[in-house]
């Protein structure tokens, strides 16, 4: 039976395929345990969590506190928007203060990436990266992941296509290291400037055509063109109308295809840019079952972390 | 010295009977297998009619095969339709969450109709602490409220309780020591013949 080994989850990488099937079999059990009359089990009774949001989230943020209340854990929530940080804090010093208050998990975003990974050399709680800078954001990459098993029963040799803003998205990172580690074969497709070189050495195949990259796969997984992250003197791209006529996904362009891929994205979207919003609304997407997953995933995570715990005490 | 070993013998107790009395010893052959599942099932005939009222819930991991294997032989005794029967996994409700290595990994639960009113018999292959049955209580509250709620277990290992839980319907009785261990064996999942086995670990 396969065994999570890790004390933190700050990435997909480092992670073996064990760990993987481990927290789905995991998320499996939540996910009929949020669809009964009751959706809460005690398993986390006076552990505290505490989510530490440096940088904005509405879905990640509700979803992970969502996770936790099921489980029966008390949660604390700050964000960085009314703390101290903006008086000069140190993140070590900031997380020690909580730690102090007698917190047992951390969940956290942040901007920089590595600031997890970072932390985890500091203190000694298991921390759990809900997405760090450009760098990783895990959990999506899982329930992404969770969700296209659910739908296509393996990933074994399916091809996945990654969409859009490559570069800014810490999606595209975790959910390349996720696919790979579960046997899917792996394509990014964007603008030149909005895809790192280096992505090549990831083992995943480079694509600047759109039409061409959706004959391919039986995935598109559309990731969000990352408004706030656009360099601010120079441009990637020279409009959204003009990403949007480029790589947008439409109506017409899948109609055009022999087999029409299935559709994720992990939110929020922005119409009519990377999508078209008769898309968004079409009941064949997945795009809401990435969010009930989402939690049952979460679950699965903190309830496999918080688990180890108490190991060291018998 | 052993956790379950008799304090101040000089010898541990474990080997002296792994010395003396082998690794295994077979403590329900296949034929009283037989005769013992047959007579739980005419037992919980005998208490529950035709179980238009009540519901088999057997307890993950190893308490849903002798659940079903009890739905079909009281189907054969009653001659109607089979009673319901569920299964039910109580890890996320346990008590031991943290002190172990590693969490359990859960099982799944299937319960295709809720227990709101039934006479409930929970059913689990073998009673040893208690606690197991204590987290399937509680993971059994969710899915509503039974009439009733009763306990049958193929092997109760007495002595050993650590919560005040006891089985209505028992398959057969057993005095062992802590430190060994019982083993269920069905035919079906384990293979050779359906039996019992007593280890000394």
């Amino acid at each position: 039976m396969p065994q999570f080994s890790h004390q933190h989850l700050l990435g997909i990488r480092g992670l073996d395929r064990n760990d993987v099937e481990a927290i789905f079999e995991t998320a499996e059990q939540f996910k009929e345990v949020i669809n009964r009359p009751i959706r809460k089990v005690p398993s986390l009774r006076d552990i505290t969590v505490a989510n530490l949001f440096f940088e904005n989230s509405t879905r990640t943020r509700l979803s992970f506190e969502l996770a936790e209340k099921r489980l029966s854990a008390d949660v604390v929530n700050f964000s960085s928007a009314s703390s101290s940080v903006k008086k000069g804090e140190t993140l070590a010093d900031t997380v020690r203060n909580i730690l102090a208050m007698k917190v047992d998990m951390v969940v956290m975003r942040h901007p920089h990436p590595g600031a997890a990974h970072y932390l985890a050399e500091k203190i000694d709680v298991p921390i759990i990266n809900a997405g760090d800078g450009t760098h990783e954001h895990p959990t999506q990459a899982l329930l992404d992941c969770f969700t296209l098993r659910e739908r296509l029963g393996t990933l074994e040799g399916k091809k996945v296509c990654i969409f859009g803003d490559i570069r800014h998205s810490r999606v595209a990172l975790s959910n390349v290291r996720c696919l790979q580690l579960l046997g899917a074969e792996v394509m990014v497709c964007g603008p030149v400037p909005l895809i790192p070189r280096h992505f090549g050495s990831l083992g995943v195949k480079v694509e600047h055509h759109m039409d061409a990259a959706l004959e391919w796969c039986d995935v598109a997984n559309v990731l969000r063109i990352q408004l706030e992250r656009q360099g601010s003197e120079v441009p990637f791209f020279p409009s959204l109308e003009e990403y949007h006529a480029q790589f947008g996904l439409t109506s017409e362009r899948l109609e055009r295809l022999s087999s029409a891929p299935l559709i994720l994205h992990p939110g929020p979207m922005n119409r009519g840019v990377e999508i078209a919003s008769e898309l968004a609304d079409r009941g064949d997407s997945i795009i809401l079952e990435q969010v009930e997953n989402g939690v049952a995933v979460r679950m699965a995570v903190l309830y496999l972390l918080a688990g180890r715990l108490g190991g060291s005490e018998d | 010295m052993r956790k379950g070993d008799p304090v101040g013998l000089p010898f541990s107790y474990g080997l002296f009977l792994r010395r003396y009395m082998g690794p295994a010893k077979l403590l329900i052959n296949p034929l009283q297998f037989r005769l013992t599942v047959d007579r739980l099932s005419h037992q919980l005939v005998e208490e529950h009619g035709d179980f238009s009222e009540s519901a088999l819930i057997g307890i993950q991991p190893r308490g849903v095969h002798l659940a079903s294997r009890l739905r079909d032989r009281i189907a054969e005794i009653t001659g109607g339709t089979s009673p319901l029967c569920g299964e039910l996994d109580s890890t996320f409700f346990r008590d031991d969450f943290r002190r172990r290595d590693q969490p359990l990994q859960a099982a799944r639960t299937h319960l295709d109709f809720t227990v709101e009113g039934l006479k409930v018999v929970l059913i689990d292959d073998v009673l040893f602490t208690g606690r197991t049955i204590r987290a399937a209580l509680d993971a059994l509250l969710v899915h509503g409220r039974p009439a009733s709620v009763e306990l049958a277990v193929l092997i109760d290992r007495r002595f050993s309780r650590q919560l005040p839980i006891e089985a209505k319907y028992v398959g057969r009785s057993v005095d062992s020591l802590d430190s060994q261990r019982l083993k269920v064996v069905w035919a079906d999942l384990d293979g050779g013949q359906d039996r019992v086995e007593l280890m000394n670990s």
